[in-house]
């Protein structure tokens, strides 16, 4: 069979099974809906909290990226791990206690204000629209590679299938889709990461391979790889470029980040008790940690694979002559990798430095083809060369994409890739699309605007957000805004520097009232907001580190906006009144799973 | 009428100090072995593989850490519930 036939037949059968389990999973109350009935079992919870985590950036790219950025790529491996020990030790058991919905329920219960909760649901919506484009960009991107249809034909398709198990099924049909959707996706990550790794370092546990050496060698891979760096003027793997300041605030901008975002923190409603919630964190991490590890192992397989076989290689018109891997033609074709014969010697000499400039109309360095194939059959660029020796341009997907071919799978292995990356993108796409259809439904007019409406008109309500919701995320898939990749920045700096804070203070401070916490959040997103703008928007051309404040970029500066959030509150709250008599009780009772009986105050 | 009782602030200090030993592991093998001293840690190598120290921690081992010390958590938060009779069972 074909690579297209088997993709087909992968991805087909994958979504079958959704739709299988969406049908199983209708959601029949408000509760079911928001919270699948506080009835799923930690180990569900943790799979379906790690596919809800796990996005197509996370699937697709972070190898990729870690591949490039060697070191440097440390910050998103212990970014976005690390922030589960904070959501295990410090949220997820208060808030399981706490009951309720959402985060803004908590936000606004614990702080007595509406003002406070309805600050907290734009927060929450933004977070997640920001976050959802991308998702939805990305399943068009897997159709259009994969089974050559339109970005915007793949759009479709995604948000037909959202749409099913979202709206019909709310989060009960989400979560066992989910925990579907983390088998299909880890077993595709693992099956070529295997290989690869068995190819490269003779190890069949990539995490081992990355620490072993190059099969037949006897030197070390990282040290391998250092090596050949050092010779083609990149700075070391395992060294890296950023300062040391800016890895340690942007390390905690994404871990503070990572516990601070609403469909991550709304997953741990969804268990029985407080100590269920406790262990399904626990769970979530154990699954996410499976791919966190692999990436950075195939990060360093793919990136000394790509230098030994390309750098110095013939690009030659015929197949005789040809010394450059079969794959690298296959991904020219689909304009991730491009090749510019600077020095007219019908070879690819790879360096540090962008192989050629961006047209004027770019923002960023990508190949624009002219159409033509030049003397040796290579796709001839409009870009400008650059003066710099390189003449090769990767782009960082491939790391992953390519994988199957690289290590000549067979082609059943290309559709499961296909089909993981997909799970991956819609299983977040669908997390956070419940998140915003329950912010309007629950957070907004239930609570906030139409206090007396019915369970059932609630239920219908939310039916009608998340599907809106769907169709807004598609249509910003399909005409995606051209600063998607810079405002994720955005989405951690913000949930860091807002609900983070707010709600550590409203479980570990008693004494933190309305005024203290309002304020706090106010100024936290006020200065995060303005310095991303400022450096992303305004003047993107002082974003380097002499401009920044500290050395501290963009990316890392939610960790300030959250110090200043807790140090506002705490100010303030010292100079208003306490907060009232029904709220300290609250606090004292989020913080015990169950009341001891000596204790009892009607405690459920 | 508040559930605060002494056996609470008992179950709730208990509960920091957990907490605050396992954050102070969290900061140590994350920010401390795999950022500020990532430089010295890796002149130390893990005898029979190529990983340098500080590396390793900062791709591999903080997150395996991370992984253990939730779970260490649990039991230990489980424990303490059933001493203090807070359990949810």
């Amino acid at each position: 069979m074909t690579i297209q036939s088997w993709t087909f037949l992968i991805v087909g059968l994958s979504f079958a099974l959704y739709i299988g389990i969406a049908l199983r999973a209708r959601a029949v109350s408000t509760k079911e809906f928001y919270v699948a009935g506080a009835g799923v079992p930690p180990i569900a919870n943790g799979m379906a909290t790690a596919a809800d985590w796990m996005s197509a950036a996370s699937f697709i790219s972070m190898a990729g990226l870690i591949s490039f950025l060697g070191y440097d790529g440390s910050v998103y491996l212990m970014g976005w791990t690390g922030g589960y020990v904070l959501l295990a030790l410090l949220l997820a058991p208060y808030l399981r206690k706490f009951g309720k919905f959402t985060v803004p329920d908590f936000i606004g219960d614990r702080y007595y204000s509406s003002s406070a909760r309805i600050v907290a649901v734009f927060c929450a919506i933004f977070i997640s629209f920001t976050y959802v484009a991308g998702q939805m960009r990305g399943v068009g991107i897997v159709f259009s590679r994969f089974l050559e249809v339109p970005i915007n034909t793949g759009v479709w398709i995604g948000m037909a299938i959202v749409f099913f198990y979202a709206v019909l099924g709310g989060m009960k049909g989400i979560t066992y889709t989910q925990v579907a959707q983390y088998c299909v996706l880890i077993f595709a990550y693992m099956v070529p990461a295997i290989f690869i790794s068995l190819m490269i370092s003779g190890s069949a546990v990539p995490q081992l391979g990355l620490g072993g050496e190059v099969s037949g060698t006897g030197v070390a891979l990282l040290d391998r790889l250092d090596g050949l760096h050092e010779q083609l003027g990149f700075s070391p793997y395992t060294g890296g470029s950023r300062s040391t300041i800016d890895i340690f605030f942007i390390t905690a901008a994404l871990m503070v980040g990572t516990a601070g975002l609403p469909h991550v923190i709304v997953r741990f409603y969804t268990v029985p008790r407080v100590r269920d919630a406790r262990a399904s964190v626990g769970w979530a991490l154990l699954f996410i940690a499976l791919l966190y590890t692999t990436a950075p192992a195939v990060a360093a397989f793919a990136r000394v694979n790509l230098i030994e076989t390309v750098e110095g290689a013939h690009y030659r018109a015929s197949e005789a002559e040809r010394s450059l891997p079969k794959w690298f033609r296959t991904w020219e074709n689909t304009g991730l990798i491009a090749w510019v014969d600077k020095d007219d010697d019908g070879r690819v000499t790879y360096r540090a430095g962008p192989a050629f400039a961006p047209l004027a109309e770019q923002n960023k360095v990508a190949p624009v083809f002219s159409g033509e194939r030049g003397e040796h059959g290579e796709r001839l660029l409009l870009n400008e060369p650059t003066e710099n020796p390189n003449e090769l341009y990767v782009d960082r997907d491939i790391m992953v994409l390519a994988n199957p071919e690289i290590a000549r799978l067979p082609n059943w292995v290309v559709g499961l890739v296909a089909a993981g990356g997909l799970a991956a993108a819609l299983s977040t796409a669908a997390g956070l699309l419940l998140v915003v259809s329950t912010a309007v439904s629950h957070d907004l007019l239930k609570r906030s605007l139409l206090p007396r409406i019915s369970e059932v008109a609630e239920l219908r309500a939310a039916r009608i957000s998340a599907a809106l919701a769907v169709c807004v995320a598609g249509y910003l898939g399909i005409h995606p805004p051209g600063f998607v990749a810079q405002v994720v920045a955005f989405a951690f700096g913000l949930a860091a520097s807002s609900f983070f804070p707010a709600i550590i203070m409203g479980v570990f401070s008693r004494r933190m009232n309305r005024e203290g916490a309002i304020s706090g959040m106010l100024v936290g997103i006020t200065f995060t907001t303005a310095y991303i703008v400022n450096f992303k928007f305004v003047h993107p051309e002082m974003n380097t580190p002499e401009h920044w404040l500290l050395g501290i970029s963009p990316e890392g500066i939610g960790t300030v906006g959250m110090v200043i959030n807790f140090t506002v509150a705490a100010f303030v709250s010292h100079f208003t009144p306490a907060p009232p008599d029904e709220v300290q009780r609250l606090v004292e009772h989020i913080r015990v799973p169950r009341a001891a009986e000596e204790g009892g105050s009607g405690d459920d | 009428m508040s559930e605060a009782g002494p056996k609470h602030e008992a179950y709730w200090r208990a509960n920091l100090r957990i907490v605050a030993v396992l954050l102070s592991i969290w900061f140590t093998v994350s920010f401390v072995c795999g950022v500020l001293l990532v430089e010295p840690l890796n002149q130390v190598r893990i005898p029979n593989t190529g990983f340098k120290l500080g590396f390793w921690f900062a791709q591999q081992g903080s997150i395996y850490i991370f992984v253990v010390l939730i779970f260490v958590y649990v039991r230990l938060m489980n424990r303490l519930d059933d001493e203090h009779g807070v359990s949810e069972d």
